[in-house]
């Protein structure tokens, strides 16, 4: 097990430097569309890698993961609403700063998470999935109000997309490896925080709440940590996401939003080191192309009705292929790598 | 895995590379933004359908030169939007943007298109800031502003003597401007506003308030399923024939009239079109459409087929040049110098239509609800807008 | 007064409407245990056979008769394909098997009739008003749901308290194995409680159609209003989603009526509208979210429930 965990953490490494010539790929293709793609789908894989971080690790299935998305995605274009019309938010002026706004960003998703986790936490199960659902309804609704920023609208990032010292995120191959950066980083970070005591207990929650008690350690702060650090995360990839889009809008929080992203959990392969980001990268190409692919081999019904085929496909994904697109893409190499795992 | 991709997306990519190098003269690409899906479908399906009308009386091109127009939905949703454009812009490089129906859509795309360097001509949506402050040289509008049906609607309301009207619109931005267009030439008082949310389907509260406050007459502007629901319950509640209903063409067009029935009689309502005008163009217009789609078209139809023959007598000036010769291109548009549907259309400073409004009211003819012009409530109508705009 | 109780009637209609549909959810998570987002699809088969049926026939009489067959028929189509393999599954599962039928049934009701949302008028003899007070006209239609909605809970309350088959679905949901174990078939215990909640789900759709536009995605806004009755009322209790739905449909109608109004005595007209707003389209979340932190198995729950 541990030999192909290994294994895995380089392949990604390995992958994961290949993919920053990406661009000058796309460029060989001339295709420079798929730069902006790609950073889409880094984007989502770091949501979904968060949200794995609850639903994989800590055994907590929250369905309202897109709100901290949003909350995060909103701090940049408040911040960005501002310093384009020069009035203050709460006394501060606004910034088009990536230094100031993303960390920011950050550190209010953090919060919001805390606040949230705290009264969610307390419940389990069901009605854990229903309550988070209900948080992330409230702040969809909240922001649908905020008529200043645009309301259901949503806000545009007037003055392009945030500064930071020696990139020009202008450029979409700039904005694409900041997001590469930031998945890379955050996979770095959870890896490091998995292995740590702190993932154990995390890992002992999933499997065995009554017996985790039993032993001495409360899982309440536990939990609460892993809630704020995967809500922080989330507001990361939040806060790039309005950088790509030069966009936020309520439609970010929205509970199909959640849905997505547990569905690229679940694809790519719950509590899987590579499955939010093989999930992502299937889910995102399958929605982008999907429909041209019907459209080149003639099957035009599908091309324009793409979910009628995809609906089934995640029906039978949930049912019978356990483990998702990592126990397909790595099964084989357990077999040769790790002759003892399983 | 990733191998196995990268051979899909070459083979994706070598197959559209084909099929584009089989022509010899390219098309001149138009991307269409448009909403077919949702309450709000048929607006979308309309401008669509009257813009691929005046196209296909030319035969795939528009004024002599070919066209490829690529249609997309939006979902009435910005971020679908602004993916859609961005592909539109990326991959399939197009020259002119259009189709966009609602304000919640247009602020996020239409500065995408202009920043890009191409044209952005809108068949519907048009709101305020892009009409002032923010007018640019490559964006037009051949519908109206977004006030100017509104606007009427005041004058209308005014005209026809009433003093106490309440007003009831979707709490986002077009629905604001539409409140305030009525309220701009209306004389009399204004006993209430109601706001409801975008996409609601349900009046009940809403048309217990209006009861209890007993107006003259109501103004509403719910774009779309919304005001075919708003109307059907209205009636249901018998509310009726104690408050007028005074709307803006959009609130009375032929579907929503064929969806509430007899519900809809005496609804009087404002329009820059309708199918009674007299002219040549108009007749073609009809003609052509009712014996495409078998069905009555809606003033967002017109709005569509306008649109296509204003690019269509453009691109004949400058012999399908349109990026090529930017400047030329734009004159050609500014001059406008095509049939309108409508008659009188010429394009003001901020390249917002100046033409002439109508009220109109529902009668039952044949058996069938429609809408027959009672007056011309405004000639050559600007719009409010036009000397924030920095534009000759 | 007039219009307190007119606006009491709109939220007691609303929250009658809302049991139709929130009564299959409940009990099929009760007993079967499975969280079926796809239960608004059937509520949008029921509104879809409606509209069908009256542009056949010409009559909406017609058209409400063939929503039940059709949602019957689906709901047992989908327990038998798909519902039937989650019973075992873990939530996440079943929420995200269930997340994709819906994908898959609201492109097929597209494929079949289009996106442009399909509007039914009511007979003339329903499209009326009834002066139920002095000077308190409301729609007939309305009191007609609302009578109709009480009345199915009435049904419902006889069969699942005084009849055979109530009283196993009862045991159903308490002591799963042990009614196995005495031998009553579940799977035709499930599939038949599977068809119940589809049918009383598109008859709502079917009651629906005439008030608002028959369009594909209706069934998920109805959705999570009914999850939040449900969740409120307690999981799996019949008596709690009653409850729940009344309560929501009465904290979203009066929020809707009077919050703007109320807040604009405080505060300054524009500020005073769009907190309204906010805090009206808020409201019933909130109410859930209190609910759940402080009794977290709803207010009128299972009792005796093993699991």
């Amino acid at each position: 097990m541990m030999v192909s965990e290994n294994f895995e953490a380089r392949l990604m490494l390995g992958v994961g430097i290949l993919l920053i010539g990406f661009p000058w790929f796309a460029d060989w293709l001339d295709e420079p569309y798929l730069v902006s793609t790609a950073s889409r789908i880094w984007i989502y894989a770091l949501a979904a890698m968060s949200l794995n971080l609850l639903v994989g690790f800590a055994g907590l299935v929250s369905f309202g993961h897109s709100a901290y998305v949003g909350v995060g995605a909103y701090v940049v274009g408040i911040l960005a609403w501002h310093q384009y019309e020069e009035t203050n938010f709460l006394g501060l002026p606004g910034t088009l700063e990536g230094f100031i706004s993303i960390p920011f960003a950050m550190i209010v998703s953090g919060i919001v998470a805390l606040g949230i986790g705290a009264l969610c936490l307390r419940t389990r199960g069901i009605y854990f999935i229903m309550i988070t659902l209900a948080f992330a309804q409230m702040l969809f609704y909240f922001f649908v109000s905020l008529e200043q920023y645009g309301g259901d609208d949503g806000l545009m990032m007037m003055d392009g997309r945030n500064k930071i010292p020696g990139l020009d995120l202008g450029e979409d191959r700039q904005m694409y490896w900041l997001s590469l950066v930031a998945l890379g980083l955050a996979t770095w970070f959870l890896r490091r925080l998995s292995m740590s005591r702190f993932g154990m207990v995390l890992h002992a929650l999933r499997q065995n709440e009554t017996r985790l008690k039993a032993i001495g350690v409360p899982p309440y702060p536990y939990m609460l940590v892993a809630f704020v650090i995967a809500g922080a995360l989330a507001g990361l990839s939040g806060a790039l996401l309005t950088n790509h889009m030069e966009f936020v809008s309520p439609d970010f929080l929205h509970w199909t939003r959640s849905g997505d992203l547990l569905i690229m959990v679940i694809l790519g392969g719950i509590g899987t080191w590579t499955g939010p980001i093989l999930g992502a990268i299937v889910f995102l190409l399958l929605e982008e192309f999907l429909p041209l692919l019907f459209q080149e081999i003639g099957l035009y019904l599908f091309s324009e009705h793409w979910r009628l085929v995809f609906g089934p496909l995640l029906i039978g994904i949930v049912l019978f292929a356990k483990g998702g697109l990592h126990a397909l893409v790595f099964k084989q190499m357990k077999g040769v790598d790790g002759a003892f795992a399983n | 895995m990733k191998k196995l991709l990268q051979t899909l997306l070459g083979t994706l990519v070598l197959g559209l590379g084909l099929a584009n190098a089989g022509f010899t003269q390219e098309p001149v690409k138009i991307g269409m933004v448009t909403t077919l899906s949702t309450g709000g479908g048929y607006l979308g399906q309309d401008v669509r359908d009257g813009f691929l009308l005046a196209v296909e009386e030319e035969d795939g091109k528009l004024g002599g030169v070919p066209v490829e127009v690529l249609v997309e939905d939006d979902g009435r949703n910005p971020v679908n939007g602004r993916q859609i454009v961005k592909r539109f812009l990326d991959r399939d490089r197009i020259s002119i943007l259009t189709g966009v129906i609602f304000s919640n859509i247009s602020p996020v795309v239409a500065p995408m298109a202009l920043k890009d360097g191409i044209f952005y001509i809108s068949p519907n949506s048009a709101p305020s800031t892009f009409a002032g402050k923010e007018c640019h040289e490559n964006y037009f509008v051949v519908s109206w502003q977004n006030d100017t049906l509104h606007e009427a609607a005041g004058m209308g309301a005014t005209e026809l003597g009433y003093k106490k009207a309440l007003l009831l619109a979707p709490n986002y931005q077009a629905g604001k401007d539409a409140l305030a267009g009525f309220k701009r030439f209306f004389k009399g008082e204004v006993i209430d506003e109601i706001y409801v949310k975008l996409g609601q389907n349900d009046y009940a509260a809403e048309i217990a308030r209006i009861r209890a406050a007993k107006p003259e007459m109501v103004f509403q502007f719910l774009p779309g399923g919304m005001g075919i629901n708003f109307l059907k319950q209205y009636s249901q509640a018998g509310l009726m024939k104690d408050s007028a209903m005074v709307v803006s063409g959009f609130s009375a067009d032929i579907k929503i009239l064929n969806a509430i029935g007899d519900a809809g009689s005496g609804i009087i309502s404002t329009s820059q079109w309708n199918h009674d005008l007299d002219n040549a163009a108009n007749q073609q217009f009809l003609l052509g459409f009712r014996s495409k789609f078998e069905r009555e078209p809606t003033l967002y139809a017109s709005q569509g087929y306008d649109t296509a023959k204003l690019i269509a007598s453009a691109l004949k000036a400058t012999g399908g040049k349109v990026l090529e010769d930017k400047a030329g291109f734009r004159e050609a548009l500014k001059t406008a110098k095509f049939a309108s549907v409508r008659g009188n259309f010429r394009f003001a400073s901020n390249q917002h239509p100046i033409h002439d409004l109508y009220i109109r009211e529902v009668v039952k003819k044949n058996g069938q609800m429609q809408n027959r012009i009672l007056r011309k409530v405004a000639t050559d109508h600007q719009d409010a807008y036009v000397q924030e705009c920095g534009l000759r | 007064m007039i219009l307190l109780i007119e606006q009491l009637l709109n939220g007691l209609q609303f929250g009658v409407f809302l049991f139709l549909v929130s009564a299959g959810l409940t009990l099929i998570f009760g007993i079967m245990g499975v969280i079926n987002l796809a239960h608004g699809s059937l509520y949008m088969v029921g509104a879809y056979a409606t509209a069908i049926g009256m542009q056949w026939t010409g009559s909406f009489w017609w058209g409400l008769l063939m929503a039940l067959p059709a949602a019957a028929f689906t709901g047992w189509l989908v327990e038998l394909v798909i519902i039937r393999q989650l019973y075992r599954r873990d939530h996440l599962d079943q929420v995200l098997a269930t997340f994709g039928l819906i994908l898959f049934l609201n492109e097929l009701t597209t494929i079949c009739f289009g996106r442009a949302p399909l509007f039914l008028s009511l007979p003339e003899t329903l499209s009326i008003s009834v002066e139920i007070l002095p000077g308190l006209l409301y729609p007939l239609y309305r009191l007609l749901i609302i009578g109709t909605g009480l009345l199915l809970a009435f049904f419902l309350y006889l069969l699942i308290s005084h009849t055979r088959a109530g009283m196993l679905l009862r045991a159903g949901t308490t002591h799963r194995e042990m009614v196995e174990a005495l031998g009553v078939n579940l799977t035709l215990l499930n599939t038949g409680l599977f068809v119940l909640g589809a049918l009383l789900a598109g008859f709502a759709g079917a009651l629906a159609g005439p008030l608002i536009s028959v369009e594909v995605g209706m069934g998920e806004n109805v959705l999570i209003l009914c999850f939040v009755c449900i969740v409120i009322g307690g999981l799996g209790s019949i008596r709690g989603a009653l409850f729940g739905a009344l309560l929501i449909g009465m904290v979203d109608t009066l929020g809707r009526a009077f919050l703007a109004s109320g807040l604009r005595l405080i505060l300054p007209l524009d500020f005073a509208d769009s907190i309204g707003a906010a805090l009206s389209s808020m409201s019933v979340y909130l109410l859930m979210a209190l609910v759940l932190i402080f009794r977290p198995q709803g207010i009128l729950p299972v009792l005796g429930r093993v699991r």
